[in-house]
This record gives structure tokens, C-alpha cells and sequence, in this order.
């Protein structure tokens, strides 16, 4: 059964139509990037599988459970990153770490919050003001905010916003460790070029439906922006691959 | 740069029905309702101690009105005593609503709203967190502003009448402020929106609130005269709490 | 575009009737009262509109308890339209009010517990049509306001009653009687049946503003989808 399973997905927005019989299916392990011009409508989409707005018809299911009903079960198991960090810049990282924790009522809070720490590379700056930290160090905690409760799908909304060159690689080597060992991630991202060596399924999303979606091996190495140009020129066709 | 750190999942990784064990499991103590109330509690009032925004804020503001009103009132010592629960719970009634914006502000402002939306914790545990912080703070605001007044003026205003009355009127300003500051800082007229909606709404709390104060700063205390008013605080209060903790969810939840 | 419903045409024609009977009842049937003279006449549709004041938020509040459960757009229509209704009116009701004391207590403000309330009710009206204004989100706007407007329905009585309360401590005299104290004039049976008849007739009128006002929020909202439609 796949992890995420989205069916028939309408959101409307007064009389505005955003996402319109949206489908949606990822597997488990799957590394999905979602594409799409802005205002296509991947920030509702996600903010909808995040269990942050409601959808207006249709079916949504992570990890078996239905949303809106059983928002609670599927928020556990679910950890989200948006271009916002949701840090407390007048707290430390390790005061941060520990709200959510308790939020989240982890046992065994400190050993938890040390294996985050060093799995972000901020040990050292555990004791410092979130306030003070980079952008990039930020984006860093924040993932471990949202792993801090070993959730089994992740959701990033364009992680990359704001960060350098190396800040980015970082996050990246970041991302790659959070995506191991089984975790489910969907991301929006605007840049192809970075989406190409972390994902492993393209879906594009255009006009409130996902127009196309490819999987890793179906495409060339530079390949992903011509295909990409041809989704949003074209509309859905039925067959579609994944 | 650093190397990357080893893969903390693989080494000490639990098996799947062990996870799934953990996530179910409850928490050492408490109910996880209980808990993330505090926990926000806490963040609060660990945020304000370390920037003391708010309180600094709150407090400067407070002291501002108090001097404006001696030049606007006649506040010597005769026509005081009639006036200074008013001034007093202008001042806190004003004051109040910046601490309240304020608090609200930091969790829409960097988006931990969503954060706390998103943790599987009922949606009121978040509106109690958030109330019992504003509550402390317009306490603490209360504690600084009476000993500051009496001394300007050289009354005394610590009679326990009075403390009563400025607990409960604060808690019931702060049961309906927190709920439509909530709603107020997610519109684009932030700034100016509060005080419109919560003045009107609060006007029982502040009569109340004004009059019995009154009533314990007279020289002989009228306990027929002050009840009624003690009594309309009470169902203020009551009534209110029970309403915001009600209909928080449909402020929050999209 | 969807023609007017015959039902609320007849309702319109009805509304204009039950008005012009009633002014005539109040001028002409209802005796002039003793004391006061011709301006007491101001009673009938002062109250009427006081009344339809307290009415519309009510009826907010109700529909916005119905649009909270069911996420209907038709129930948030009906809520601004009752919050305009109630604002007008209860205008109408101060500036009658006003309009009244001024022969009679040489002033045209009081601070009496109905006037004060009547203003915060204003006030939170008021502050109910801010709040909306400052929300894009359709949802989110119609979800506030409900709240708003819960929040405001139940004040109102307790704001009532916190300034009675201060009133029967410490009575405000204003000079002389007060006509405004439950029974202070006493109602012959034709007043009575002019009151009664004025009230029921603002109360059609509040239906029949209230459906077309509905009406036109539909309409409103059917040309925004058209618009979109268009420009997609």
C-alpha cells in the first residue's frame, strides 16, 4: 500500500480552484521532487498533506491514516521543513529541540536531541541563540526539528530558499542521511539541478493537477529540464508512469 | 568543513514494530495535553527572559499612561481616590493588548504557528499555553505597575481586594484576547485590529473590574456594594474561557 | 443571471405596505402621548429599530455557528448581510434615540445602560466588518467573523448588565422622569397595538432586507466566478 495516497484532491479558495482532481500515490523509500511553475499550487498541495489547510473534496491518506479525521495519528508520523525555519530565534537550539520534543512527548528527550544535533553537524552550537545562527544553520536545525520524532515521511517546501552554494551542500548531505534507511520524502523545489542528484521520482505539478511524473532511471542526467518544459507545455495524458 | 556526521539512523536503529512502539507509547508523566501546554508555557516565558521585549515593552508603555493621565487628570489626592481604578486599568487594559499582540506576533512571524499545528497536540492545549503566558505576563506588568504607582503617589494599593480583582479581570481580558489576538495577527490590519476587536468586548471585565477595585481602595470596604461586581467577573471569566477553549480550533485550523 | 424570485417580490411589496401602515397607526391612530407631545411618536420606530439591531446580531451569530459546522459559503453570506442589516439599524436606533431626548432631557446623549450598549453593539458591528476586511482567505474571513461574531453576541448582554448593575448603585438622574424606564408612560391600548404593530412590521422589513441582501452576495459571488472563469 503506498505510503501516501491522494485521490480526486480538489482545494478551492473562495471561487478560486487551485488544485483540481489532483492524484497522488508515492511508495515507501521513494525520494519524490515535486516540480512546477509558482503558483501552481505545490505550497497548498504540500501544506495539505502536512495537515496544515483541509482539502476541499477528496481523499487524502498517509501511512493508512485519513485526513482531516485522523490528523493526530498521521502527525506523528509525519515531519515537515518550509522555507520559514518555525525556530524560536530568542531560544537556543537545544531549548528549540526540547519544545518539540516535549511537544511531541518523546521519551528519552536528551539522547534524541544529542543524535539530532549531531546529525545536522550543530552540536557545537547547542548552546547558542537560534537568532544568531546563518540561514543555512537554521534550515539545518529545522530538519532536525522535524526528524526529532523519527517520523516516517518527510515533507520539504523548497528547502533550499536563501541558502549559498555551500550551505545548500550541506543541507544536501543532510537531506541524503534524513532520506535513508526507508524514510518517505516529497519536496518542492524550483531547482532542477539540485532536485536531479537527491530524488528519485519527478513528478510535475501545473494548473492544479500533476501533469507528469518519471521515475530517476526513465531519464537522461541532463535530461530533467527538457522534460519538465514538455509537461507544462502538454496536459496530462492518462498513461503516466509511477 | 565538517565531515559528515555517520549515519546516526543506521547505528543505533530500532526495528519497525519497536518505532512504531515508541510513538504510541505515553509520556513519562502527565497527559500529552498537559504537557504541550506547559511546554509552550515554558517557551514563553523562557523566550521573555532572555529578550524581556514584551515585559520591557509592556511596562514603559504602562508607565507612559500613567504620567499622560497626571497631566490629563486632575490627580491630586482628593479627586484620586475616585479615579485611580480607572487610570489603573486603562493602563492595564492598554498595556495588556501589546503584550498580547506581541505574543502572538512571534509564532506568526517566523511561522511557528504551523509548528505548533503541526505537533499531534489538541488545538487547545496550544490556546491554554498561550493564555496562562499572556496571563503571567499582565500579572507581572500588574506586580511592577501597583508598587510604582503607590510610590508616585503615596497611596497604598496593596490591599488583597484588589489583588483578587486584578487576577480575575486579567484572566478574563486574557481568555478573549488571546482567542481574537490569534485572529487579529493573521490579518493584514495586525497592528490597529486588536485593540477595535477587544475593546468593545471587554467592556464587562473593565466595569467590573473598575468598580470593584474601587470599592476595595475606599477607606471602609462595602462588601454588598463590591459583590455584584466580583460575581459578573466571575461569569465573565467562566463563560468566556469556556467559549475561546471551544471555538480556538476554528481560529487555528484551516 | 437568476431573476428575482416571485416569493421575495411579493415579500418587497408587503414590506412597503406593512411600513406605510405602520407610520400611519404611529401618527395617526396612536393618541398623542401627555407628557411629551408629538415627539414620543419617535418611540415606536426607535425601539422597532433597536430591536432589529439586537435581532441581526443574533442571527449573525447563528449563522455563523452554522457556517463553523458546515463550511457552506451561503451561511457567511447571510452573516454580513445580517451584520449590515444590524449596523443600519441600530444607527437608525441611536440617532432616533438621540433625536428623542433632546426635547425631552435637554441632551442629545445619556449615559444610560441601553444607549451605551446600543454603541457597543456599534462598535463590535463595526469591528466585525474590520476584521473581515483585513482577511483574504474566504474560509478564513467567514470562519472569523463567525467567531467574531459568538464572541460578540454574548457580550452584549453581559455589557447590558454590568452598566444596570452600575446603575442601580449609583443612579445616573438625569432631571426629571425618565421615560426611558420600563413603564414609565403608560401604554394605552391603542400605543400598545401600534408598538406591537411596528415591531412586526420591521421585523418583515429585516427578512425581506435580509433575503435581498443574500440575494446580492450570491450574485456578487457568482460574478467572481464568472471573472475567473474569463481571465483563466
Amino acid at each position: 500500500m503506498p505510503i501516501v495516497e491522494v485521490r480526486r484532491l480538489f482545494k478551492r479558495f473562495g471561487p478560486k480552484t487551485v488544485l483540481r482532481s489532483l492524484d497522488f500515490q508515492v511508495e515507501q523509500g521513494e525520494f519524490v521532487a515535486l516540480l512546477g511553475p509558482n503558483g501552481a499550487g505545490k505550497t497548498t498541495f504540500l501544506r495539505i498533506l502536512a495537515s496544515l489547510t483541509r482539502q476541499s473534496l477528496g481523499e487524502v491518506r498517509i501511512a493508512g491514516y485519513r485526513l482531516p479525521d485522523q490528523a493526530a495519528s498521521v502527525r506523528r508520523r509525519l515531519g515537515v521543513v518550509s522555507h520559514l525555519p518555525l525556530l524560536y530565534g530568542d531560544l537556543t537550539a537545544e531549548e528549540n529541540l526540547a519544545f518539540y520534543a516535549r511537544m511531541y512527548a518523546l521519551p528519552d528527550m536528551d539522547r534524541r536531541m544529542a543524535e539530532v544535533l549531531e546529525l545536522v553537524g550543530l552540536a557545537a552550537r547547542r548552546r547558542d541563540l537560534v537568532r544568531t545562527f546563518s540561514r543555512g544553520m537554521q534550515q539545518r536545525l529545522a530538519i532536525g526539528r522535524a526528524v526529532l520524532h523519527d517520523p516516517e515521511v518527510m515533507l520539504f517546501d523548497e528547502p533550499h530558499t536563501g541558502l549559498d552554494q555551500e550551505a545548500s551542500s550541506m543541507l544536501d548531505q543532510v537531506l541524503r542521511q534524513v532520506a535513508a534507511r526507508g524514510r518517505t520524502v516529497v519536496m518542492t523545489s524550483h531547482d532542477l539541478a539540485r532536485v536531479t542528484e537527491l530524488a528519485s521520482r519527478f513528478d510535475v505539478l501545473s494548473k492544479g493537477q500533476i501533469q507528469a511524473s518519471i521515475r530517476r532511471e526513465e531519464i537522461a542526467r541532463d535530461g530533467l529540464l527538457a522534460y519538465y518544459r514538455q509537461a507544462l507545455e502538454e496536459p496530462a495524458s492518462p498513461a503516466v508512469a509511477g | 568543513m565538517k565531515a559528515p556526521a555517520p549515519d546516526v539512523n543506521q547505528v543505533n536503529a530500532p526495528s519497525a514494530p519497536a518505532r512504531e512502539a515508541a510513538r504510541e507509547a505515553r509520556p513519562a508523566f502527565g497527559s500529552p495535553f498537559l504537557r504541550a501546554m506547559f511546554a509552550i508555557l515554558w517557551k514563553d516565558l523562557a523566550a521573555e527572559l532572555r529578550s524581556r521585549e514584551l515585559l520591557t515593552g509592556m511596562l514603559i508603555f504602562a508607565l507612559l499612561v500613567i504620567l499622560i493621565f497626571n497631566f490629563a487628570l486632575e490627580l491630586d489626592p482628593a479627586s484620586r481616590a475616585s479615579v485611580t481604578s480607572g487610570v489603573l486599568w486603562v493602563t492595564f487594559t492598554f498595556a495588556g493588548t501589546i503584550g498580547l499582540n506581541r505574543s502572538m506576533a512571534v509564532e506568526k512571524d517566523r511561522g511557528c504557528l504551523d509548528g505548533l499545528l503541526l505537533a499531534p497536540v489538541d488545538r487547545s492545549a496550544i490556546y491554554f499555553g498561550k493564555a496562562l503566558g499572556n496571563l503571567i505576563f499582565m500579572l507581572l506588568m500588574a506586580a511592577i505597575i501597583l508598587p510604582t504607582y503607590s510610590l508616585l503617589y503615596n497611596t497604598n494599593l496593596f490591599r488583597p481586594g484588589l489583588l483578587l480583582v486584578i487576577l480575575l479581570g486579567s484572566v478574563g481580558y486574557v481568555a478573549v484576547g488571546t482567542l481574537l489576538a490569534a485572529m487579529s495577527v493573521q490579518a493584514r490590519t495586525r497592528d490597529i485590529l486588536l485593540p477595535i476587536l477587544l475593546f468593545p468586548v471587554s467592556v464587562p471585565v473593565l466595569v467590573a473590574s473598575v468598580k470593584a477595585s474601587s470599592g476595595y481602595l475606599q477607606p471602609v470596604v462595602d462588601m454588598s456594594a463590591i459583590q455584584p461586581w466580583i460575581t459578573l467577573l466571575i461569569v465573565y471569566d467562566v463563560i468566556f474561557t469556556a467559549v475561546a477553549f471551544m471555538v480556538f480550533d476554528y481560529v487555528v485550523e484551516e | 443571471m437568476e431573476p428575482k424570485p416571485r416569493a421575495l417580490r411579493i415579500l418587497d411589496i408587503l414590506t412597503i405596505a406593512l411600513i406605510l401602515v405602520a407610520s400611519v397607526m404611529v401618527f395617526f391612530y396612536a393618541p398623542m402621548e401627555v407628557v411629551m407631545g408629538q415627539v414620543q411618536r419617535i418611540f415606536y420606530f426607535h425601539t422597532s429599530a433597536a430591536w432589529i439591531g439586537m435581532l441581526g446580531f443574533i442571527v449573525a451569530a447563528l449563522v455563523g455557528i452554522a457556517y463553523l459546522r458546515t463550511h457552506d459559503q451561503k451561511w457567511d453570506i447571510a452573516a454580513v448581510a445580517s451584520v449590515e442589516i444590524g449596523m443600519v439599524f441600530t444607527l437608525i436606533a441611536i440617532i432616533g434615540g438621540a433625536i428623542w431626548a433632546r426635547p425631552i432631557w435637554n441632551t442629545w446623549w445619556t449615559w444610560d445602560p441601553r444607549l451605551i450598549t446600543v454603541t457597543i453593539m456599534e462598535l463590535i458591528y463595526a469591528a466585525y466588518l474590520m476584521l473581515r476586511n483585513g482577511i483574504e482567505d474566504p474560509d478564513r474571513r467567514a470562519r472569523f467573523g463567525a467567531v467574531y461574531a459568538i464572541v460578540g453576541v454574548i457580550t452584549v448582554p453581559l455589557t447590558f448588565f454590568s452598566i444596570r448593575i452600575f446603575r442601580t448603585i449609583h443612579p445616573v438622574v438625569i432631571g426629571g422622569s425618565d421615560p426611558n424606564a420600563t413603564g414609565a408612560f403608560d401604554m394605552t391600548p391603542r400605543m400598545l397595538q401600534t408598538f406591537l404593530f411596528s415591531l412586526f412590521a420591521f421585523t418583515v422589513m429585516y427578512v425581506d432586507l435580509l433575503w435581498n441582501r443574500i440575494r446580492l452576495g450570491r450574485l456578487a459571488e457568482m460574478v467572481e466566478e464568472l471573472k475567473l472563469k474569463v481571465t483563466q
